[in-house]
């Protein structure tokens, strides 16, 4: 299935800073049909450093999609009985506007001078792709970690709007642990001195420090009996040895060559900005707690957290079932066994498609019948 | 109909053939809410809201039967039930079903009295410990006791609060309970004469007050 990235355009988009972003663009793939009744339609949220491209294969880059392995035909989000749609965040950097987009203002990108952007903001941004493709409720929303939080947040702002939702490996608010991760990725890009207060374009990208950003970023999603299995202490060809700061173990190996390829894919601006929205998304905010936010919902959930998850621990996915719980909402919850860490919600395919699946056709009956 | 829906079906009937079960599901009312605390696979709450439109909740400690509940559509927490009842709003389910899982538990009060805390209503079913089977086991064999309804090693039962009909009926009544039914069962047919000494399975329907209807 080739499919080709699309692009939207709408006149303007109110921020929670104040400032007004005009015009926006956003980058969107969808799969599968609409029904005539708009009733099954889908958005899957990507993850901090996803894309709009979720499923097939690129018509552009000829790659597959972040979530191939579960968006498709006969896949857990079943493209032949469901429309999925997938976007861009706001403030990214693969179509949608962000900070490495023109400002109308200047006729040069934003960089720095990019409004400070929220989870709600992206998620107000997609509610008007949403509303553009003439759909009125989703039948379901899913994501992953940073996808997570969005859902969470689409069920608690528009509720009228989401019939059920499945956050993934995520969480209603960071902790200080997830913060701190980020605030040293950030770190790391202000501190290459190539990025220039934000003002890189057109001149060498802070590449030194997006991809140290990105290499810790990596640690954090994979587990320590994955990385002991992946690679041990295994080192590099005997003849490469450096005996000096250069690559000696697989690990190092893995991880510059993670660094290396994310710095030609994504905008060290976007990092910045992504991370902070997430570390600032409390999705409390302005209900004075989770069971007030929650509370506001009537979606069916599907919660999902893995074992050996410590960067979104199962924990912080029981918080928010034991909020749904505590208004004796319709919630499911499983924590599946799995060594991949943060990772797994892209990994753990077998098991998320038989929640997955079921749950959503499950819900597509209630739905119909309702 | 799918495949996880025919195998659900048999399921449930395979199930329901557990003549406590069977019990159970004709002591739940018509579209009432439901809990099944431990509910395994979700045969029974599956069942329940095929045949009685029941709102259902469940809960269950192991993965793969949670799996299962959910891919049946029904929406199950993994938890333990010792701790896993605390989040649930006063009286919100008419009934809370604990099959053959209170001597199991480590704090069987806590939990009862928990289930009468979100529920109107309890069937709590188990296996009685003072069937003259096991009575005669331990006397003969001067060993924990095994048999049929209990088959596990001492060391590795699941068991860990064995009780009596008669240690049931003088703790429902030290905590005030009313007995709305209870039903006796010597495999699978029902008895009324001596259950202490006769029955292998109880079930009982209790509540705080009586409730009108």
């Amino acid at each position: 299935m080739t499919v080709e990235t699309q692009f939207a355009q709408f006149d303007s988009l109110d921020l929670d800073c104040g400032e007004t972003l005009a015009p926006v663009t956003v980058a969107y793939e969808t799969y599968g049909t609409l029904d005539h009744r708009q009733s099954n339609a889908i958005l899957v949220l990507h993850a901090f450093s996803g894309d709009a491209h979720a499923a097939g294969i690129s018509k552009e880059s000829g790659k597959p999609g972040w979530w191939d392995n579960m968006v498709g035909p006969h896949k857990a989000f079943d493209t032949t009985k469901y429309f999925v749609i997938s976007s861009n965040v706001l403030g990214g950097c693969r179509g949608t506007t962000g900070p490495s987009s023109l400002n109308p203002a200047t006729g040069r990108p934003f960089g720095a001078g990019f409004p400070v952007v929220t989870i709600p903001d992206m998620v107000r941004l997609q509610q008007q792709l949403i509303r553009r493709l003439g759909i009125r409720r989703l039948l379901s929303l899913s994501g992953g970690s940073m996808g997570g939080m969005q859902a969470l947040q689409w069920a608690v702002a528009h509720p009228e709007m989401v019939a059920s939702a499945i956050p993934i490996a995520s969480t209603h608010r960071h902790s200080a642990q997830q913060i701190a991760f980020n605030e040293v990725g950030r770190m790391a890009v202000m501190s290459d001195p190539d990025w220039k207060g934000g003002d890189y374009y057109g001149s060498s990208p802070p590449a030194r420090g997006l991809s140290v950003a990105r290499m810790i970023g990596h640690i954090t999603y994979m587990s320590d009996l994955s990385m002991r299995e992946k690679f041990g202490r295994r080192q590099r060809p005997k003849e490469e040895i450096s005996n000096g700061f250069d690559v000696d173990f697989e690990v190092e190996n893995y991880l510059r060559y993670r660094g290396g390829e994310f710095v030609s894919r994504f905008d060290a601006n976007s990092y910045l900005y992504i991370t902070k929205a997430m570390d600032n998304f409390d999705l409390t905010a302005g209900y004075g707690s989770l069971s007030a936010a929650l509370g506001r919902t009537r979606a069916r959930f599907l919660v999902v957290s893995f074992t050996s998850d410590w960067l979104y621990p199962s924990y912080q996915s029981q918080e928010i079932v034991r909020a749904l719980r505590g208004h004796n909402l319709d919630v499911a919850y499983c924590e599946i066994e799995s060594n991949y860490g943060h990772d797994a919600f892209l990994v753990e395919v077998g098991e998320q498609t038989e929640l997955v699946k079921h749950f959503l056709s499950n819900t597509y009956k209630k739905v119909l019948a309702a | 109909m799918t495949a996880v829906e025919t195998a659900a079906r048999k399921a449930a009937a395979g199930l329901l053939g557990r003549p406590d079960i069977a019990i159970v599901s004709r002591l739940v009312e018509p579209g009432s809410k439901v809990l099944d605390l431990g509910c395994g696979d979700g045969a029974l709450l599956a069942w329940l809201v095929e045949h009685k439109q029941v709102e259902a909740r469940g809960v269950e400690i192991s993965p793969e039967c949670v799996r299962r509940s959910i891919a049946q559509g029904l929406p199950v927490y993994q938890g333990d039930i010792d701790k896993g009842l605390a989040d649930y709003p006063d009286q919100c389910f008419d009934f809370v079903i604990l099959s053959q899982t209170l001597q199991q538990t480590h704090r069987p009060l806590t939990v009862l009295r928990e289930m009468l805390r979100v529920g109107r209503r309890a069937i709590v079913s188990f296996p009685n410990f003072g069937h003259w089977s096991m009575r005669l086991s331990m006397l003969v064999s001067g060993r924990a006791p095994k048999t049929g309804l209990f088959p596990h090693e001492w060391h590795s039962s699941p068991n860990i609060h064995f009780l009596t009909i008669q240690d049931f009926e003088e703790l429902a009544s030290a905590e005030n309970l009313v007995v709305e039914r209870c039903i006796f069962l010597s495999g699978s047919r029902s008895l009324r004469w001596r259950p202490n000494l006769l029955a292998e399975v109880a079930v009982y329907l209790v509540s705080r007050s009586g409730i009108p209807g």
